[in-house]
């Protein structure tokens, strides 16, 4: 393994044609990473279907454009077009510039790419902002149980809360009651349909309130007897399904159509995973002000959001220049505004600046926000070959006209 | 020998040898069956190859029938196999219905001139906000509702399963009122070459009924024209994406969003059942266009019988109205779906059962408009570029086969029609992979040969059947008159069909602004669009920002349907018979 650790920049060194770039950079000598990084174009690719966000990644550009750093937001309707691009350009011999320099991107095709060695790091760890992150309190040094080792850096702590109309009903505080309140109140309740990022969460959330051992989840699936750690999972589901919106026989395609079904009163409950985004969202009429948030007794699901550098960024230096930018405590402040942005930050209050924390202290969560102490327990995100395989059965238990 | 008899020799001469064709001219054919079937023979190995398990980039290169096998396990294969054929066929006979009955009926008469105006524009409307704008309006709590709940009294919108419904017929009638006006507007252009008011004097004479005599004279004539178009509707309605995702069940979905979602998948072996899927797609819309063409040959059949036996039109008056209210219908569906997104695009907070938001403002526009006058930019630069190389190649091609004599196989047809019968799930990702090893992706120019991929055949589509029409004879004529080949081109030809090119070039400029998948994976993002910035939006369901892309995009492509039809009639308008 040494040996072969030694002999790998050497080979690099042989193969590059032109004094490769990407190879001499050393995330540590950060002078050079920002002298490199001058008039460099970042495409980001991100998911493009939140207003809120896209409003958010402009304004990172324009931080960066003051290190000389151009921003271009490439806004996806799915993460996994840019991991296909990434795959189409490694299996076509472009190793060198590719059209993706940056992904927000989620735990399972980060787990994906890393595999793959499509992944640009480890780097993370070598960030100037690196300092601030809250290492101990937060989980952004794994993801989805899989260890990050520098590949990602997160930049945004997402928590599931559970969005309510208080016009019309009181927050339920367990599956087991928000199954008795769908019955007394059926059709107003779903949530996205599996596989879709969200509503896989929905069923992880579930599967953990179920299940009487966590800890099983945190190990692969295939070590577990999954049959009957999943059984009181579809007993749940069989049970709702005939009461939820529209008999459980359409589904919101995705998070944000859930607001828009929650706006037009269709229904009165829906998961999210972001705990500002119920607030964010009735600051930009998306959502009536009626609306709040609860958590569950037995703590909900959280996890961090990463950006990743792929292997064959003609920009790997900008790239580097975004990820710290948004680790800043004055980005991070911004990204938690719930007229920004409302999400959680990364960095550790006592790690800042009297003047940064005071910041923070003084942001107003929003009308539909819960403080830190309301959301309670943050539960670890299960191993990733549980929600592949809860996500699959769901699909032929649910999903499939049966 | 008297020299016009020389000339009127010489010009037959040149039409059977094609000798004095100029070569570079004789080029241009091959040139454009490259530019339309390479990127799809590469982009279809590029799917055939993952069918049977070759995967090289995901580590996978066993060849075996697994993804095959994996397709027909999948529980939800049957009813999304019948999805997309019910949709297709059932959504293309209702728009060749509509489309013939109101023609029938009310050709050349002021309600249809107002229907013409109505529908026109419509045809630049992108799939993508038709279908939001009719999931609007007929949603449960949608506008429809919204008005009728002071007499329901609802103050909740009933549960009902409408959008998204399991037999997708509101995914089949967004698909008819996209479809009628492109079938509209393509048999309009069409009928100028079927000499139809002749016909028509003929049949009225004879004591038939406006839509019997039109449908037993006209028609045959006029459907040997649009043939292919209506073709084109049957498998772009089986395999559409971005529509049936809005309106079409989700439990399971249709065969193409299922491929799309199998694409997406972080497990990289789905990529295999996804190729398997498209291989079986492209199978589907073959079957069904064979079942088509056999219907022809059914319905020619029993209409010769219909037409024998000299029935001069008893149903005439109900079919009549029932064509322009079935018209005016689907145009009405799209016009109000955009008018909901017009007013989306100006709303602060709007909630079920109020018919209008609370409060109107700029403040959407005011956080979209930089975004979209950028992408407004690109998009105009691609769709110009893409329309005008397809204009020359296709005229190109078809002065060539006039010139030489030589028309359009069969067989030549059917390969101009290649890219719109192959799913483009199916060709794309393949083809992806091929730009990248030539290192020609993420660039414009890229972006606009790609788009040339979907172009050029709707060009051909369009304006080959109006070009063949032509009388050859006013050609001989200009050609006793001392004319050459090139004036006979410039100063006889260009000039007649000048309303079938213009209406052709803004068709071609809404195809192109309307692509998304190409420019998407060829681009590599990078080429930011109107259409790929609007539904990277719309997968967040905002209707706000979906009403002010939509907007944007239905104003940016109107240009051109105005100018087209309004150009002829401008320049032409001291010549009635050229604008007729």
């Amino acid at each position: 393994m040494i040996r072969l650790s030694n002999t790998l920049p050497l080979i690099a060194a042989l193969m590059a044609p032109l004094p490769a770039l990407s190879a001499d950079l050393d995330p540590s000598d950060w002078d050079a990473v920002l002298e490199q990084a001058q008039g460099q174009t970042v495409y980001w690719h991100a998911w493009g279907g939140s207003t809120a966000t896209n409003d958010f990644i402009t304004w990172i550009g324009q931080q960066v454009a003051e290190q000389g750093v151009t921003l271009e937001h490439v806004k996806l309707s799915d993460t996994a077009d840019a991991v296909s691009r990434v795959l189409n350009e490694k299996q076509a011999g472009q190793d060198e510039d590719s059209a993706v320099d940056m992904i927000w991107i989620n735990g399972p095709n980060f787990a994906a790419m890393k595999d793959a060695g499509l992944l640009y790091g480890p780097f993370a760890e070598q960030l100037p902002n690196w300092q601030y992150v809250d290492t101990t309190g937060k989980s952004v040094q794994s993801d989805f149980t899989v260890a990050t080792e520098g590949y990602e850096s997160p930049w945004a702590m997402a928590q599931v809360v559970y969005m309510y109309d208080s016009a019309d009903m009181v927050p339920q505080h367990s599956a087991e009651a928000i199954l008795e309140w769908a019955k007394a109140n059926p059709g107003r309740f779903t949530y996205p349909q599996p596989p879709d990022f969200l509503g896989s969460t929905f069923l992880k959330q579930t599967l953990i309130e179920l299940t009487d051992n966590t800890e099983v989840l945190l190990r692969p699936a295939d070590q577990a007897d999954y049959a009957a750690v999943t059984a009181p999972l579809w007993d749940y589901l069989d049970a709702l399904t005939p009461v939820l919106w529209r008999s459980g026989s359409a589904y919101p395609a995705s998070g944000p159509a859930q607001l828009q079904l929650m706006a037009d009163n269709e229904i009165d409950l829906a998961i999210s995973f972001s705990p500002g985004e119920a607030s964010t969202a009735i600051a930009n009429f998306q959502l009536p002000d009626t609306v709040r948030t609860f958590v569950l007794e037995k703590g909900t699901l959280g996890n961090a959001s990463y950006v990743a550098i792929p292997y064959n960024s003609g920009s790997k230096a900008g790239a580097l220049v975004v990820a710290n930018a948004l680790l800043s405590p004055q980005a991070q402040a911004r990204a938690q505004d719930p007229a920004i942005l409302g999400y959680g930050t990364v960095l550790a209050m006592d790690k800042l600046s009297d003047e940064d924390r005071a910041t923070f202290a003084a942001l107003d969560l929003g009308i539909a926000t819960l403080s830190p102490a309301e959301l309670g327990t943050a539960l670890p995100e299960p191993n990733p070959s549980w929600m592949t395989l809860i996500t699959d059965d769901w699909t032929r238990r649910y999903g499939a006209g049966q | 020998m008297h020299p016009l008899a020389q000339r009127i020799v010489a010009f037959g001469a040149a039409r059977v040898s094609g000798l004095s064709a100029p070569s570079a001219l004789g080029l241009i054919p091959a040139l454009t069956l490259l530019a339309m079937l390479g990127p799809v023979g590469a982009g279809v190995l590029g799917t055939v190859l993952p069918a049977f398990g070759y995967l090289p980039a995901a580590g996978l290169s066993t060849l075996s029938f697994d993804p095959i096998i994996a397709l027909f396990d999948w529980p939800g294969l049957t009813a999304a196999v019948r999805l997309s054929a019910t949709t297709g066929l059932v959504a293309t006979s209702l728009s060749l219905g509509i489309v013939t009955l109101t023609l029938a009926g009310w050709h050349g008469t002021r309600p249809f001139r107002m229907l013409e105006r109505l529908l026109s524009p419509l045809l630049s409307v992108p799939h993508a906000a038709t279908a939001f704008g009719l999931a609007f309006l007929v949603a449960p709590s949608g506008w429809l509702s919204r008005l009728a709940s002071p007499l329901t009294g609802w103050d909740r919108p009933p549960d009902l399963l409408i959008v998204q419904d399991r037999w997708g017929l509101t995914l089949t009638a967004g698909m008819v009122a996209k479809e009628v006006p492109f079938l509209l507007l393509m048999t309009l252009s069409a009928l100028g070459q079927a000499d139809a008011p002749r016909r028509m004097r003929v049949a009225q004479a004879l004591g038939y009924g406006r839509i019997t005599g039109w449908l037993k004279t006209v028609f045959p004539a006029v459907y040997a024209q649009i043939r292919l178009p209506v073709y084109v509707v049957l498998a772009y309605s089986m395999s559409v994406v971005d529509v049936a995702i809005i309106l079409g069940p989700s439990t399971p979905p249709s065969l193409s969003v299922q491929i799309v979602q199998w694409m997406s998948d972080p497990d990289l072996s789905r990529r295999l059942t996804a190729a398997a899927a498209a291989l079986l797609q492209g199978a589907l819309v073959f079957a069904a266009l064979a079942l088509w063409r056999a219907m022809e040959f059914v319905v020619a059949r029993l209409g010769c019988l219909w037409v024998e036996r000299g029935n001069r039109g008893v149903a005439d008056p109900v079919l009549r109205p029932l064509g322009l209210v079935l018209g005016l219908l689907s145009a009405l569906a799209i016009l109000a779906g955009l008018l909901g997104l017009a007013v989306w695009s100006f709303a602060g907070f709007w909630a079920f059962p109020d018919a209008m938001p609370q409060e109107l403002s700029f403040r959407n526009w005011n956080r979209y408009l930089p975004g979209i006058l950028t992408a407004s930019g690109t998009t105009a630069l691609i769709a110009i570029l893409a329309t005008g190389l397809a204009l020359v190649l296709v005229l190109g091609c078809l002065e060539s086969e006039y010139r030489s004599g030589r028309g359009l196989t069969q067989r030549g047809l059917w390969l101009i029609y290649l890219p719109l019968l192959v799913p483009q799930t199916a060709f794309l990702p393949g083809l992806q992979t091929l730009l990248l090893s030539l290192g020609a992706d993420k660039a414009l120019w890229a972006v606009v040969l790609v788009h040339l991929v979907f172009v050029l055949p709707y060009v051909f589509l369009s304006l080959g059947d109006p070009w063949r029409a032509w009388d050859r004879r006013n050609g001989t004529v200009a050609a006793v008159l001392g004319a050459s080949f090139w004036g006979v081109m410039w100063r006889v030809r260009l000039p007649m069909l000048l309303r079938p090119i213009v209406t052709t070039a803004a068709v071609a400029f809404a195809v192109s602004v309307g692509q998304y998948l190409p420019t998407l994976l060829v681009g590599g993002g990078r080429v930011q669009t109107l259409t790929t910035e609007a539904v990277a939006l719309a997968s967040g369901g905002d209707r706000r920002a979906i009403g002010v892309y939509a907007v944007a995009q239905t104003l940016a492509v109107l240009l051109p349907f105005i100018l087209a039809l309004s150009l002829p009639a401008i320049i032409w308008r001291n010549r009635r018979g050229l604008h007729g």
